[in-house]
């Protein structure tokens, strides 16, 4: 039995330690610490619950966003507010695109560099390359000039000396199957995607003023408005100063015309380049799709409100399947959250609790620096352990896909179809190569929404519904002396619950179970492995000193430190 | 098109060259209680481009995010530093340090992030802390956080410190300081926080596009209301921008395609010091009397760097975008001059032209002159409005603000923070 420590895991959202017990050149046990706490949780108590949102999104800045969403649909739970339809869909807009976005950087930059060697691809045949890529995907960008361009650019950085975070890992290079023309192929299509990406932050900044950490939530909705359209008043024409504006406002005509052409490029990269090189590499990676199966048991919170009833269609359903059956579904309430401090930095005992009872009291009780081994420590991570109804489960894109896959709902068919060409079984969605080909497919679908919403936005507004706020509980002397709220939904990583409790027209307590704090999860009460550390038992570890087989099963969840552990 | 870039024309090849004879300058980024959040903003560079950055101007040798390798080799890479570079790196703080429980709240390699910071920091040329959280502790170190957590000043007392406050901070900002110190080797002024005058040295308010509305009275009072959908000033829902020194207004984001004012929202003063607490509110006016300053000009000052990053981007062939910056610069200083004109008659170039060039012709980077608090010196090259109130010049004499979320609770004797004094009511 070997024990190996990995830390930092790098290309993931945060401090993570991972250790794993290796027995006849496979992993027999395995360990996940989150290695940093903020306690956020804290720092929100005692704040006005309608600022609330602002420090609640500062739980992640990768996940942009999306904690904002979550805290303010809790306070707007517990106030009882009702926002207006064009309110959810800015909101669906703004958390559709930083999904797909997460979805596409998170696959370039921070889960390819396990399956292909980026550098690699200075050794091509750019006319091989440009051959590969017009045989995958339409992408218009794949010329033999335009390879060689990326080719001597690549070169470059390896000639250099300094490769800096290119500098590929130890592993030998049997474990990377894609040849030089695929590497130089999915390289270019790396650097495509940091530059797609900052179209990508323009449709953020335009509809959430800046990304990260967009600032136009309010509890009841958006400050987003329409321009005046008015009469105007003369005086205005006086102004010594005029305001200067030479940007567009991004509910008026221009701006909601630049916002379909960003969708509309937002979509042609998901279609072009995006979706065509994971499905080449999962092609290369088939047999991959038999490890890291994990838990088997898949939870979704569901995402994307279609409707504005108390119970609204979600475009990605609501629902859990259990030991690996993906023909019932089963439902899921807030009630059945609870989370365990067993394993985490925490002076609270080990019961689960429901987070509106969590209580969160962090002290640091493992081994003292340096820290070599998690061995012999019992409370090893700063992650809390969630259960549902007493259970481990996993979230995420791939738990989203087989839920939405057994709901045989709208995204059915589309999920169906890839999995077939394939050749992969629906159980294969949780697994080290299927949790990136699940976020995908994930990423394909929710792109293809973003236009209909802002055509249900701009008929809205035509039609003279202008309203993006509900401001009636706006006024804390209205609020009832004590109440508490909650929310569920979705980030790119998983199923992201906020529940607090105002008293006095404050927060008096405020808990977070992110996706990611699923998917990190450490041991509960009963020594039950997390999603990932049960994932990553059984898979192989032929050479000790470079476990890519290991990095690839834990970026497969593109876990978030950052997220698990507030 | 020097001059088109708010330089003076003699620096044009002195940039060029010192640009291109420059070996990539390797940068460690470090992530501690860090949301991620200025990672994301950097890896959105726009002028240069995040892959030029990557790619051509600089070589990150170590970023947790970014990097291929893990573990000790990833550890490895970190701790050879000093020995691989003798030249010296940069330092890049995200995020902040705790100190409580001997620092164990935040662990990279089994180490603590804080003896990490310290060392990183003390062998680099400089270190920059981006992001609120690295500047004084943010988020963590608000009132009701556990784990002590502060920013670089404390944390690395010896580091050489350049902090870009802001939550997230604004990449541009970034950019132009680094291209400032790749062209002229040097760090840019400063004021007593360590932030860069260009970025931090005016009030949003006074380069505010709904700063007009403020004069005449006409303020947003509901959200969504008339004078939401008017465009009008924001102060009476909470905005901290009369209270807030930084560039937002003026650089925005996103290659100026937004910024919360635009989108309808306050600031929330992000880039002040403990902003969590100080500025908050955040839908609330501050108890404080209006600090009615003139209009100030580091905030121009700062455009006119931006333009500096123009000519390193021109310089490594991306003509086009050093045109679209251009057009932009230029728009944007002919809009700010026609918004204060008459009121600022210093143009943009003056201001940059006091920076000194370096003193030897030698390229790449050479030890910096340590950031003396010249504050005075580009300043001065604005002839000074009669009227100018100390905050102006020293911007570090930042307005004092009495009120946070300790104001306005009860205290509670089971939370940490209940023995404070007791602070002055809010005048909501």
């Amino acid at each position: 039995m070997t024990r190996l420590a990995i830390d930092p895991v790098t290309r993931v959202g945060g401090p993570l330690r991972i250790e794993v017990d290796v027995q006849d050149g496979v992993v027999a046990d395995a360990w996940a610490a989150a290695t940093m706490f903020r306690g956020l949780e804290g720092t929100l108590i005692g704040r006005d619950p309608r600022d609330a949102w602002l420090m609640a999104q500062r739980i992640c800045g990768s996940c942009n966003g999306v904690h904002a969403l979550a805290s303010v649909r809790a306070v707007e739970r517990a106030l009882g507010i009702a926002i207006p339809g064009n309110a959810r869909i800015v909101r669906n807009i703004l958390a559709g695109s930083q999904l797909v976005t997460g979805h596409v950087t998170g696959f370039y930059r921070r889960q390819l560099p396990d399956w292909a060697d980026l550098l690699a691809g200075a050794a091509a045949d750019p006319a091989a390359a440009s051959e590969l890529a017009r045989s995958i995907s339409d992408s218009p960008s794949s010329s033999t000039p335009y390879f060689q361009g990326v080719r001597q650019r690549l070169a470059g950085l390896a000639d250099s000396g300094q490769p800096g975070i290119f500098t590929p890992s130890a592993a030998p290079t049997a474990a990377y199957r894609l040849s030089p023309a695929a590497s130089l192929v999915v390289a270019a299509h790396s650097l495509e995607a940091l530059e797609w990406r900052r179209s990508m932050t323009r449709l953020q900044t335009f509809l959430g003023g800046k990304s990260p950490h967009p600032q136009t939530f309010v509890v009841g909705g958006m400050t987003l408005t329409p321009p005046w359209g008015g009469p105007v008043r003369a005086s205005s024409g006086e102004h010594p100063r005029r305001p200067q504006s030479s940007a567009p406002m991004p509910l008026g005509e221009r701006g909601l015309s630049v916002l379909t052409s960003l969708i509309a490029g937002a979509r042609d990269f998901v279609d072009q380049v995006y979706l065509p090189d994971v499905l080449y590499l999962a092609d290369v990676y088939r047999d991959q799709a038999k490890l890291g199966r994990g838990l088997g048991n898949l939870l979704a919170f569901g995402e994307f409100p279609e409707d504005d009833t108390d119970e609204p269609k979600l475009l990605l359903p609501r629902g859990r399947l259990m030991d690996g059956d993906l023909t019932s579904i089963e439902a899921v309430d807030q009630v059945g959250v609870a989370e365990s401090v067993a394993s985490t930095h925490d002076l609270e005992d080990a019961e689960l609790r429901h987070p509106s009872e969590g209580r969160t009291s962090p002290r640091y009780q493992g081994l003292p620096a340096p820290v070599t081994t998690l061995e012999g420590a019992a409370r090893y991570s700063w992650a809390k352990a969630p259960r549902y109804w007493d259970d481990p489960l996993e979230t995420g894109a791939a738990a989203r896909m087989a839920v939405a896959y057994a709901a045989r709902g709208e995204p059915y068919s589309v999920i169906a179809r890839t999995l077939a060409n394939l050749g992969l079984e629906p159980g294969a969605l949780a697994s080290t190569l299927g949790r990136v080909v699940a976020r995908a497919i994930e990423a394909g679908l929710v792109v293809d929404r973003l236009d209909g919403w802002l055509s249900e936005l701009k008929s809205n507004l035509a039609s003279g519904d202008l309203a993006l706020a509900d401001l009636s509980d706006w006024d804390p002397s209205r609020w009832p002396s004590e109440v508490e709220g909650w929310s569920l939904g979705e980030s790119s990583g998983g199923a992201v619950g906020h529940w607090l409790r105002i008293r006095d027209r404050r927060i008096a307590a405020y808990q977070v179970v992110d996706g990611s704090t699923w998917n990190l999860s450490p041991r509960d009460g009963r020594g039950r492995r997390g999603a990932l550390e049960e994932a990553l038992v059984g898979t192989p570890v032929p050479d000790p000193a470079s476990p890519i087989e290991v990095l690839r099963a834990v970026h497969s969840f593109d876990p978030c430190p950052a997220c698990a552990v507030q | 098109m020097a001059a088109a870039l708010a330089l003076p024309a003699t620096f044009a090849p002195r940039i060029t060259a010192a640009i291109e004879r420059a070996p990539r300058l390797p940068v460690v980024w470090l992530r501690g209680q860090a949301c991620g959040g200025d990672t994301e903003a950097f890896l959105a560079a726009a002028s240069p481009t995040v892959s030029e950055l990557l790619l051509d101007l600089l070589s990150i040798e170590y970023h947790d995010a970014l990097m291929t390798t893990s573990g000790e080799a990833a550890t490895a890479a970190r701790s050879s530093l000093g020995a691989r570079f003798p030249d010296g790196y940069l330092a890049v703080v995200e995020g902040a340090i705790p100190t409580a429980d001997d620092g164990m709240a935040c662990t990279i390699g089994g180490r603590p992030f804080r003896d990490v910071v310290r060392e990183v920091c003390d062998g680099a040329i400089a270190t920059i802390a981006v992001g609120a959280c690295a500047f004084d502790g943010g988020a963590p170190g608000a009132s009701g956080g556990r784990t002590d957590a502060v920013g670089v000043t404390e944390a690395a007392p010896n580091a050489r410190l350049i902090s870009l406050p802001g939550c997230p901070m604004n990449v541009e900002n970034l950019t132009a300081t680094i291209a400032h110190y790749l062209t002229f080797s040097e760090l840019p002024v400063t004021d007593s926080r360590h932030r860069p005058l260009f970025a931090y040295g005016g009030l949003v308010h006074n380069q505010c596009e709904r700063r007009a509305h403020y004069e005449f009275g006409e303020f947003v009072l509901a959200w969504g209301d008339e004078g939401a959908q008017k465009g009008w000033c924001l102060y009476k829902m909470g905005c901290k921008g009369p209270e807030a020194f930084a560039n937002c207004a003026t650089v925005q984001y996103a290659s100026a395609t937004s910024w919360s004012v635009k989108a309808g929202h306050g600031c929330i003063g992000c880039t002040m010091p403990d902003f969590w607490d100080s500025m908050g509110p955040a839908h609330a006016r501050l108890p404080s009397t209006l600090p009615f300053a003139p209009n100030i000009t580091a905030d121009q000052i700062g455009l006119g760097l931006v333009g500096g990053i123009a000519a390193v981007t021109a310089a490594h062939g991306a003509a086009t975008y050093a045109r679209e910056l251009r057009n932009r610069v230029v728009g944007r200083r002919r809009a700010a001059a026609a918004a204060t004109a008459g009121v600022v008659p210093a143009p943009v170039e003056g201001a940059v032209a006091t920076l000194e060039p370096p003193a030897a012709a030698s390229p790449g980077p050479v030890e910096p002159t340590p950031p003396e608090p010249m504050a005075a010196e580009p300043v001065a090259a604005t002839p000074e409005p009669a009227a100018t109130p100390k905050a102006m010049t020293t911007p570090e004499a930042e307005p004092v603000l009495e009120a946070g979320p300790s104001a306005l609770v009860e205290p509670d004797p089971n939370e940490p923070g209940a023995d404070e004094p007791e602070q002055p009511e809010s005048s909501r």
